[in-house]
């Protein structure tokens, strides 16, 4: 009798399973991004309407990058995502390792429609953002003008804030040095360059602050606990419209990088992936988003579509886009460990 | 006992009955077994079986090998003394040709770039340069054309060193130390060598928060043991309920009191004691504090338990044998808390060992302990190795820590502090 029972219950459960597992197959369309006020104005245009227009049923999820995720997610044969939004060195790292489907751009309007640097075999370009030099104009009677002044302790006192690790860091410390932004990398390949950047570090080691999370370097600033941060220029624009706060930001010697959409490698919803992308590289769709959020577009034609009041606060406007440095993923990706190596025998001295 | 009926019984039942009691013995122990099967199951999937793979991936070395396959064959003969042989350059070229037709030349860029930094440049150049396969007896001279590393010995050792299919390079790294050109083992070059530093600021960290903790803890543990139970109660509520928030809030709310503008400082300033804020946090002075509350619950519940089951008579009894306070809370009282001391730091520091979120977040860059490494390798650059051999130093450290422990308190029996 309760031989039977159990002989019962366990075909019950095996017939459990294996419904979550087809459940786990026919999953709907997974999109990933950066969360925050980011994800928060990208549900605004892009998911709540794809899902109405197209029908579609998808969830969306958020994640903090890092290529190692990604590697696991598809290695381990069971990748709960579709869609992701990498950075640049993800972009170029997971395409190398084959994480990636290559993409065909003819479903998503063709190569023509997208800003060349946005095209790529296995992503394409989502948003440009910067990190910018940020403040509190509440706090600082003369503003800064850029990186000289961030290591001046004597014209504008306080502690100052950067992105924990070598990348950013170093270029920063470059053009405080007086490093014009086109030549920030031919410099830093150099073991010179190098050293002229930590020998930079060095002048104001006692007064910086590392930070990890983008969340972190408005809430510094709101803290008072630093006069000046590196920032991603859309953190200190919402701080300012959604948080009614003061905060300035400096376009001069910003440095830029973009965003790409990729599918993950084996990715079960493959044809929603590409109506979706289809949906949020539309000029019209992109447009939607820099009016809530200041990051630029990777669509040609979104641009003339913006209203110039908005434009005029993006990274790709002609007037921010000037002295702005791309962040080099090619040197990056030969000389990241290295360098944080480097990094942290300077910061353990 | 067994033995006094056997002698009793003659020699045919002898054996039958022996057998008997080692068969009901088996039973007995499969029976066991089958008892604690599900969640030794359960470990090995889970526990057992990670960790095995983590340490496979610190000396496992095949990128090279599925992508080089013709070279690591031509230079499994060479001496390293000088250049390789034509034949080698040949099989570089062609397995390049072959690597940049299948998309895989930069899984090898990679592995070989932590070896050489610049690696990544010189293979992914020489993909993009060759145009086809070099006549034969050119291809050192084409090689060498395109990129003049290849003129050098170094690259190629670089290359042989990680041949695979095992590789000591990432647990060397995780030591700092690199083979040379002539295969020797060296010290890496200074301003990458910091991992040793790392362990031994993640180890003094660890150790200067069981130290507080214990100093914090014991007297608190001594008061919740012997108020009344209505009191204690209520004390108790008071160590369990940090102990259920969430250590993220915990951390956060550090960040809060510490700041220069934060409730510390400010409450300094205006009571006239400091005139510039004091740097509590984004050092070692704020990984400390907010380390020693979070952990702090691990310590007092052990000391506790074991101070409960001291009775008040012996210290009574000392006492009334002439023991000043003093001697009799040092040889009477202390020697029967050891169990709990010893339990909770052990707890302590291991817990310690491993943490990530609360020295990144109220750290400052130098204060960031070993599992910040491991984490940065293990998502952001992917150097998987690296991040596995860490962390079998790491777990090598700490078992190595139980054991000397579990040593010391080997035979430390309670025994009042008398000799026995």
């Amino acid at each position: 009798m309760l031989k039977r029972k159990i002989v019962l219950g366990f075909a019950a459960a095996l017939t459990a399973s294996a419904a979550l597992v087809t459940v786990a197959q026919a999953r709907d369309l997974t999109v990933v991004s950066w969360g925050g006020a980011y994800q928060d104005a990208q549900k605004k245009v892009y998911f709540e309407p794809f899902k109405k227009a197209a029908g579609v049923a998808m969830n969306d999820e958020s994640w903090d990058g890092g290529i190692g995720v990604l590697r696991a997610k598809v290695q381990g044969g069971a990748a709960t995502w579709d869609l992701v939004q990498v950075e640049s060195d993800e972009l170029a790292v997971g395409c190398e390792e084959g994480l990636f489907e290559k993409l065909d751009y003819s479903k998503i309007g063709g190569e023509s429609a997208y800003m060349p640097p946005s095209v790529n075999p296995c992503g394409v370009g989502a948003i440009v953002y910067d990190f910018v030099l940020g403040y509190d104009k509440d706090k600082l009677k003369d503003a800064p003008n850029g990186w000289a002044d961030f290591f001046d302790t004597k014209k504008i006192p306080g502690k100052r804030a950067l992105r924990q690790g070598p990348k950013t860091t170093l270029e920063i410390a470059l053009m405080a040095d007086g490093v014009a932004p086109k030549d920030v990398y031919k410099v830093l390949a150099t073991d010179e360059g190098v050293e002229r950047a930590f020998k930079k570090l060095d002048t104001i080691k006692g007064d910086l602050v590392w930070w990890k999370a983008g969340a972190q370097p408005p809430q510094l600033l709101a803290s008072g606990e630093v006069a000046m941060t590196s920032v991603y220029n859309g953190r200190i624009d919402t701080a300012n419209k959604k948080e009614k706060k003061n905060f300035g930001m400096v376009w001069d010697g910003a440095l830029f990088t973009l965003d790409s959409w990729v599918i993950l490698k084996g990715s079960p919803n493959k044809d929603a992936a590409y109506k979706f992308l289809d949906f949020a590289g539309k000029a019209e769709n992109q447009s939607k988003l820099s009016e809530n959020i200041a990051y630029g577009t990777s669509n040609k034609d979104a641009a003339a579509l913006i209203p110039a009041a908005v434009l005029k606060d993006l990274p790709t406007a002609p007037d921010n886009i000037k002295n702005a440095v791309e962040i080099n993923v090619a040197f990056w990706l030969e000389n990241i460990d290295r360098l944080t190596e480097r990094f942290n025998k300077w910061a353990a001295k | 006992m067994t033995d006094a009926l056997l002698t009793g019984a003659d020699a045919s039942t002898e054996v039958p009955l022996k057998r008997r009691l080692r068969r009901a013995e088996r039973t007995r122990q499969v029976k066991a077994l089958a008892l604690v099967l599900p969640l030794l199951v359960f470990l090995l999937f889970t526990f057992a079986g990670p960790i095995a793979g983590m340490l496979w991936r610190a000396v496992d070395d095949r990128e090279v090998r599925q992508v080089l396959p013709q070279t690591v064959a031509a230079l499994a003969d060479w001496d390293g003394k000088d250049l390789p042989d034509e034949k080698a350059f040949a099989a570089l070229a062609g397995d390049i040709l072959a690597a940049r037709t299948s998309g895989t030349i930069a899984i090898a860029a990679k592995r070989l770039n932590y070896a050489l930094n610049g690696f990544r440049t010189i293979l992914t150049s020489t993909a993009r340069n060759l145009k086809a396969v070099p006549e034969p007896g050119t291809a050192r001279e084409t090689l060498g054309k395109i990129n003049p590393a290849w003129r050098d010995r170094a690259t190629w050792a670089t290359i042989k060193d990680a041949s695979g299919p095992v590789t000591g390079f990432y647990l060397l790294g995780a030591l700092d130390l690199v083979r040379n050109v002539d295969g020797a083992v060296v010290a890496a070059p200074a301003d990458q060598a910091i991992y040793r530093n790392v362990f031994t600021r993640t180890f003094i960290i660890s150790l200067s928060v069981t130290v507080l903790c214990l100093i914090l803890g014991f007297p608190v543990a001594y008061l919740l043991a012997t108020l009344p139970p209505g009191r204690s109660n209520l004390l108790m509520i008071f160590v369990l309920l940090p102990f259920w928030t969430s250590l993220l809030v915990r951390t956060c709310a550090w960040i809060v009191l510490l700041q220069s503008k934060g409730v510390v400082n400010d409450s300094l300033h205006w009571l006239g004691i400091i005139d510039e804020p004091l740097r509590l946090i984004y050092n070692r002075f704020g990984v400390c504090v907010a380390m020693t509350h979070v952990l702090l619950p691990f310590m007092i519940l052990p000391l506790y338990s074991s101070m409960k089951a001291i009775s008040p008579a012996y210290m009574r009894a000392a006492a009334s044998l002439g023991a000043p306070p003093v001697t009799a809370f040092l040889r009477i009282y202390l020697p029967q808390t050891l169990p709990g001391i010893g339990a909770g730091s052990l707890l302590v520091f291991i817990l310690a060992l491993g943490y990530y979120i609360t020295p990144a977040l109220v750290g400052g860059a130098a204060d960031q302990m070993i599992s910040y490494f491991i984490a940065l390798y293990t998502t952001e650059t992917a150097n998987w190795g690296l991040a596995s051999a860490l962390g079998a130093v790491l777990l090598l450290a700490t078992v190595l820590l139980a054991l000397v422990y579990g040593k010391l308190v080997q035979g430390q029996q309670v025994t009042g502090g008398m000799k026995n």
